[in-house]
This record gives structure tokens, C-alpha cells and sequence, in this order.
């Protein structure tokens, strides 16, 4: 098993982790721990709310940058890292 | 024997005559006897015609010569023949791209943002931010409000009910059919199916968008689940009829006619069934009194053709505890309401007259004991039988979020909560002291549900918040006289049209609280379907 793939089973083995993926630049998921549809219905919706909100933050100060993206849902709370080259995409449950 | 000579007719040659005959006497002496018998040769005596003189001979000679009969050959042959195929491919997903090396930098990445996550991840479980906080994203409604009061005066000039009312495919038509459910005689009265468009600007409570006029009453309306200007009725006089209300010059698309195969007692409701694929068309089931459930798909001229057949027989019935024991011979049991299940698609539910819901497949294989005549062979339904009510049911419904539940109104006032898996109900509520007449599930929360009533209202019950009464009544007829059809709408869940006896259909407005999930409704409901396994 390679150093990425432990990785994420570390992630994924967190309390009320749903699902780990790794989206790259262009929204393409390329690591994932859901099902096919899902993943690409995540992978795109919040490839693109990433590049939205980065540029808000950029937008309002040109020094600043987007570090990390949490949103939080009635079901779930969603937790996105980004990166230059890839993002990084938790699914949790909070209250199991 | 005397040899007599006759006498010369004509003047010529009668010397000769004269001559012979006195030589056959002379020859003819002797004492006793005859002379010999001798030839004689008489001369040739021609008599020329006086008539054919005078008359002379007279002769034409006549032709006639028909035209000749023209003929001509002809032929002629198109070859010219144009084939053409379209394939459409079902669109494939973006693949996951699943590269055979890791890239060095995701491994980077990686590194670099896990111990981000992981803290969050924890920070997460401990986290109490969030608790009981409640996000508001449109103005709370506080109370159930009629939006609009609809009708049509000349049905309600002849007293007509509304019998039942249905939303179409997009949420913006509401039809509501005219009947009579008080009459039980075989009548003649014309009834009317009407829709009002309410996104429509101007709309005109009384005037609606279109007026279908039908022959007999209309007992039940369903709207196609996909086509929004298609609607279909049942009518009292057994007969299924699709119409489109797109086209208002002539709006029937389709009819089964009255024949062996059709309904012999008032339909009592259609239901369309899931598109089965393409091609196939689509298929609507009906039910009625008359113990029969009828399958129909569009035919391809002019009607409506019987798929399938199912016939209710109490001799077939599964045996329950609590029905007694059938006479024998076969008895016809009827059939007032069916729902189908959201998530079984060969699985229904039928009320019957006589109070106990049945658990009905439209996979059996099973014939029927039925002996009444019909095209297709008629099979029996029924798999499951659930104790009863006090009196016919009026309505099922099936819930949306869970596959075993179903609830069920009757004649009793009493609304139950069904499992598949159980014959007694999981819970009972008398929200009645008269009739129910419909009952449905919300479409939006797993836990509310709302019937209308014989006392002229409709009732919204919250099983989260009691299980024995009705969170909210609303009064719809100012007499009380009774609500005979509910129906909430898929597309905006915040309108219920509700019809009354008389004859006006009233759309309300949900409060919020109707409206929103409540977090962990979905585990309660799993919680209520579950007591049953326990």
C-alpha cells in the first residue's frame, strides 16, 4: 500500500467520516472512497465552488487566500482543502 | 280384307286413278277370295302454293358489330428507399482517472494538508457550535392559509361534488373532476372536469383554464406523471377515458368504451404506472367496486387496450384471523381505493369495501376464480390481507420515504398506519366522528400526512408530535359538509388542494412547520417501521 493511499484510510478512519476524494485542477476526481455518481457529483460541484470562493477571498484582499472550506449542511459537513494542484474532499457526519 | 283406294283430291291425274282402281276390282273377282295384294304407283301430285305466291319472298339482311373493348397495361415501381439509424449512447460518466503512479505531488499534498484535516476532523466531534441552531432561509408562515377558492358555476348550479383533484407533471395545473358520491343511482347527469392554471397571471377563481364536458360523472382524475397536459378519469359508468387538455377543440385522446373488459361498477381511481421503457407506452390502472383491477395501455387506434386483468375473489383472499370464513363459490370483493408503492414497482395496495387493506402484486401468477368474460385471462392479486376497519376504506397511501408503510382512511373516521410486514396496524387515529375520505402522505415530510374529513375539514397530522391527534385542522366548507379529495403538490410543497361537496376546490398554503424536514425525521420514521421487526 502506498503512502497515499495509507493516507486517506487514515483519513476515512476518523469518527463520522463518510467519504474521502482527491479532485485535481481540472475536477476530475482521482482518489475516492464513494460510489462512481456520487464522487463525480461532488467532485465537480465543489471544484467549482472552491474556484468561487478562492477568488471571493481574493477578491476582497488581493494578500489573502483561501486556506480551507467548511460547509455545513442539516445532514452532513463538508470539508475542503485546497491546493494549487488538487483538493482534497471529506464528507462527515458531525452528530452520529 | 277390302283394299281401299282413297279418291284423287285434285283434278289432275285423277284419270289414272280412275283407271287403277277399276282394274284392282276386276282383278279382285273370284268366288271366295281377294286378289293378290299389288303395288301401285300413284302419280306425283304437287300443289304449289298459293299463299307463298301472294305473299313473295321477302328477307333482309341486318349486322350490328360492338365496339371493341380498349385495354392497356400500365405499371409502375418507386425504388427508391431511404433507411436511416439513430443510436443514441447512454452518456458515460467523466472516468475516475486512476494513474498507475502517484504523482509526486499528490503525495505532497497529502502531507501537507492531512494534519489540517485530521485537526478539524476531531475538532469536529467535539465541537458543540451548531447545536439547536436552526437556519431560516425564508420567512416563517405561521399558520395554513387558503390561497385560492376555485370553482365552476355551472357544476355547482347543479349541485355537483368535487370528487377528486390532481396536480399536473409541473406543478402548475390543478383539475378537478365533478361527480356525485351521495347518488346511487344509475344516472344520466353530465359532470365536467376542469384545471385551472395557477401560475397563469389573471387567474379567474371561477372561470377555469379549460372545462372538459363528460358524459356520465367523473369519480377519480390522475395527471400523466410526466406529460403535463394529459389527464385521466374514471367514470361512473365503468369507463376509463385519457384526455389532453392542451388541445381544448377535442380534448379526448382516448376511451375503453363499455365493453366485456371494462369496469361494470364506477371507477373508483386511476393510477399511472412508471413509464416501463421506451416503446412500451405508457399503462394506467383502474379499480372499481366491481372486484376488478384493470390494467390498460395506449392501443394503437383509437383506445385504450386491456393489458392485464386482476380480479378480487374472497374465496382466494389470504386467510387472516380476523375474517370469517367465506361461503363457498366465488364472491367478487370490491375494490375502493389503490395506491402503488414508490419503491416496489410490481407492488400495491388495495382498499376494499370491505374495511381490510390487501398487499397485491402486479407479478402474480395465480388465475383467477372469476368467471367474468374478458379478453385477457384474469389473475389473482391478492398476497397479503391486514386486519380491517370498521368500515370501507375510502383511501391509501403510500409513503414516500419508507417502503413498508402505508396508511389507510375508511368510513370508520379512523386513519391507520400500516406495515407490510404486519397485519395489525402500527398505530390508529380517530380524527373523525363521521366519514374519511381521503388521506395522503406529504411528499416532503416523512412523518406528516393529511386527511379531509366528512365534517368539512381537512386535519394535518405529525406523527413526531403526537400520534393521536391532529396537529392542525382546517376548516374547509363554512356547513360542514364533507371534504371528499386531497392532494398534496410534488413540485411545491408548501400547496394542498382539498374539494368539497360543494363543488369548490380550495388551495392552502402550508405554514413552514409542514414544510421542513426536522433533522433526524428520516431515522424516526426508520424507528416507527421498525417497532414492528421488534
Amino acid at each position: 500500500m502506498t503512502e497515499v493511499e495509507e493516507t486517506l484510510k487514515r483519513i476515512q478512519s476518523h469518527k463520522g467520516v463518510i467519504g474521502t476524494m482527491v479532485v485535481n485542477a481540472e475536477g476530475i476526481p482521482i482518489r475516492t472512497t464513494l460510489d462512481n455518481s456520487t464522487t463525480v457529483q461532488y467532485a465537480g460541484l465543489l471544484h467549482q465552488l472552491t474556484i468561487k470562493a478562492k477568488s471571493t477571498i481574493r477578491d476582497i484582499d488581493p494578500q489573502n487566500d483561501l486556506t480551507f472550506l467548511r460547509i455545513r449542511s442539516k445532514k452532513h459537513e463538508i470539508m475542503v482543502a485546497p491546493d494549487k494542484e488538487y483538493l482534497l474532499i471529506v464528507i462527515q457526519n458531525p452528530c452520529e | 280384307m277390302a283394299t281401299r283406294v282413297p279418291r284423287p283430291l285434285g283434278p289432275a291425274g285423277s284419270q289414272s286413278a280412275a283407271t287403277l282402281a277399276t282394274g284392282g276390282a276386276a282383278s279382285a273377282q273370284g268366288p271366295w277370295r281377294p286378289g293378290p295384294l299389288q303395288d301401285e304407283t300413284l302419280g306425283v301430285v304437287s300443289v304449289p302454293s298459293q299463299w307463298r305466291g301472294v305473299q313473295g319472298v321477302r328477307g333482309e339482311t341486318k349486322s350490328c358489330q360492338t365496339a371493341s373493348i380498349a385495354t392497356a397495361e400500365a405499371g409502375t415501381q418507386a425504388q427508391k428507399r431511404t433507411d436511416v439509424q439513430v443510436q443514441t449512447e447512454a452518456p458515460t460518466p467523466p472516468a475516475i482517472l486512476v494513474p498507475q503512479s502517484d504523482a509526486p505531488g499528490l503525495l505532497a499534498f497529502l502531507r501537507r494538508v492531512e494534519p489540517m484535516v485530521t485537526r478539524e476532523l476531531s475538532r469536529n466531534r467535539q465541537s458543540h457550535a451548531f447545536d439547536g441552531f436552526e437556519v431560516t432561509w425564508t420567512e416563517p408562515q405561521q399558520t395554513v392559509t387558503c390561497l385560492h377558492t376555485l370553482g365552476y358555476p355551472p357544476a355547482q348550479g347543479q349541485g355537483l361534488h368535487v370528487t377528486s383533484v390532481s396536480w399536473n407533471a409541473t406543478g402548475s395545473v390543478l383539475a378537478c373532476a365533478y361527480g356525485r358520491l351521495d347518488d346511487g343511482d344509475w344516472s344520466t347527469l353530465r359532470s365536467y372536469v376542469c384545471a385551472w392554471n395557477l401560475d397563469r397571471r389573471g387567474l379567474h377563481p371561477q372561470q377555469p383554464w379549460a372545462v372538459v364536458e363528460v358524459p356520465s360523472a367523473t369519480m377519480c382524475l390522475a395527471f400523466h406523471p410526466t406529460q403535463p397536459s394529459q389527464v385521466a378519469g374514471g367514470l361512473y359508468s365503468g369507463e376509463v377515458l385519457l384526455w389532453d387538455l392542451g388541445r381544448p377543440e377535442d380534448p379526448l385522446l382516448w376511451r375503453t368504451g363499455l365493453t366485456d373488459d371494462s369496469h361494470t361498477d364506477p371507477v373508483c381511481q386511476v393510477v399511472w404506472l412508471p413509464e416501463a421503457g421506451h416503446g412500451h407506452g405508457f399503462r394506467l390502472l383502474s379499480a372499481a367496486p366491481d372486484g376488478k383491477v384493470l390494467l390498460w395501455q395506449g392501443g394503437g387506434a383509437g383506445g385504450l387496450r386491456l393489458h392485464e386483468g386482476f380480479a378480487l375473489v374472497m374465496q382466494q383472499l389470504p386467510r387472516s384471523a380476523r375474517l370469517k370464513k367465506p361461503p363457498r363459490g366465488e364472491t367478487a370483493v370490491g375494490a375502493t381505493a389503490v395506491a402503488l408503492s414508490t419503491f416496489d414497482p410490481s407492488l400495491f395496495i388495495l382498499g376494499t369495501e370491505g374495511g381490510f387493506p390487501l398487499r397485491c402484486s402486479l407479478a402474480s401468477e395465480e388465475a383467477a376464480l372469476a368467471r367474468a368474460p374478458s379478453s385477457v385471462p384474469l389473475r389473482a392479486p391478492a398476497r397479503f390481507t391486514f386486519s380491517p376497519h370498521g368500515g370501507p376504506v375510502y383511501s391509501v397511501s403510500c409513503s414516500p420515504f419508507h417502503r413498508n408503510l402505508f396508511l389507510t382512511a375508511g368510513t370508520d373516521g379512523h386513519v391507520h398506519l400500516y406495515s407490510l410486514l404486519r397485519a395489525q396496524p402500527l398505530a390508529s387515529l380517530r380524527l373523525s366522528r363521521r366519514y374519511l375520505f381521503a388521506v395522503r402522505w406529504s411528499p416532503v415530510r416523512p412523518l406528516l400526512f393529511a386527511a379531509a374529513s366528512g365534517e368539512g375539514e381537512v386535519h394535518l397530522c405529525d406523527l413526531r408530535k403526537s400520534s393521536q391527534k391532529p396537529v392542525a385542522c382546517v376548516a374547509q366548507t363554512q356547513d360542514g359538509s364533507p371534504v371528499y379529495c386531497l392532494e398534496f403538490n410534488g413540485q411545491q410543497p408548501q400547496l394542498l388542494a382539498a374539494g368539497d361537496a360543494k363543488g369548490a376546490v380550495k388551495v392552502w398554503r402550508l405554514s413552514s412547520a409542514f414544510l421542513e424536514q426536522e433533522p433526524r425525521e428520516t431515522e424516526d420514521l426508520d424507528r416507527l417501521a421498525a417497532e414492528v421487526a421488534t
